[in-house]
């Protein structure tokens, strides 16, 4: 099964659409519950990380019998420094941003704690890709 | 213990339907969204002092069934309305995290 999802620059109103339709879809596919806690801390850091950072993006997520592909695509401006990004407590967030309570410097460690694999490819100027795989 | 006998010993205000009989057994206190993304459990109350919707929307995915929100904070009209969707309750204390969350351990450790 395939979805796909707009994410909007600086719209952190409907932040966390996507982790709530996933979240339901997997629950009537009876998907164990671990995993489906897993897969929703790592969409919504990656979603919340699209919406705070970046130009918007797209988020694709694919339904396999043993695993969910998430990936988050957005348009830029890419991670200068993917090593000081995967740092908890580092951030590039805004003041505005912070003051909501995110950009803690925790999204990324996040994600990669709720994940079984990540892949993460960036271009300054061009955009973010992260590729997250959870098998169930 | 529930969450109904909680409600009326720590004497929170109530903003939507709330069901009184869950039972609340332990709680996480951030207002670090995505501390309480990593490390909050499913059924915990969440203690706050953050206002906004995306609060409502990491409760409803962390599966957290109440949100106590202090200092006399009122849930933002979007939080509200998210809550009310998702079933969580939203309660607010007059006093600060400090207090509340001694009250609460008291209560329930």
């Amino acid at each position: 099964m395939h979805y796909t999802f707009d994410i909007e620059e600086g719209n952190f109103t409907n932040a966390g659409q996507a982790s709530g339709n996933i979240k339901k879809t997997l629950k009537q596919l009876n998907v164990n519950p671990a995993s489906i806690k897993r897969i929703v801390v790592a969409l919504y850091e990656a979603e919340i990380n699209a919406v705070a950072h970046a130009y918007g993006g797209k988020i694709d997520v694919d339904i396999d019998s043993d695993k969910i592909t998430m990936v988050v695509a957005d348009r830029g401006p890419g991670i200068p420094n993917i090593d000081l990004a995967m740092t908890e407590g580092y951030s590039t967030a805004s003041k505005e941003v912070r003051e909501m309570g995110f950009g803690a410097g925790m999204g990324l460690p996040n994600i990669k704690s709720n994940t079984d694999q990540l892949d993460i490819q960036t271009q300054l100027g061009v955009g973010t890709t992260i590729t997250m795989t959870v098998f169930f | 213990m529930t969450l109904k006998e909680i409600i009326e010993k720590l004497d929170l205000t109530v903003y939507n339907d709330v069901n009184g009989d869950t039972e609340i057994s332990s709680a996480y206190a951030s207002d670090l969204l995505s501390d309480v993304m990593g490390n909050a459990k499913s059924g915990q109350l969440w203690i706050t002092m953050q206002t906004h919707k995306n609060v409502a929307a990491i409760a409803a995915l962390k599966d957290v069934p109440a949100i106590i929100l202090v200092k006399n904070n009122a849930p933002d009209e979007d939080m509200l309305a998210f809550a009310k969707d998702e079933d969580i309750a939203v309660l607010s204390s007059k006093q600060a995290s400090f207090e509340v969350c001694g009250k609460l351990y008291e209560l329930i450790k």
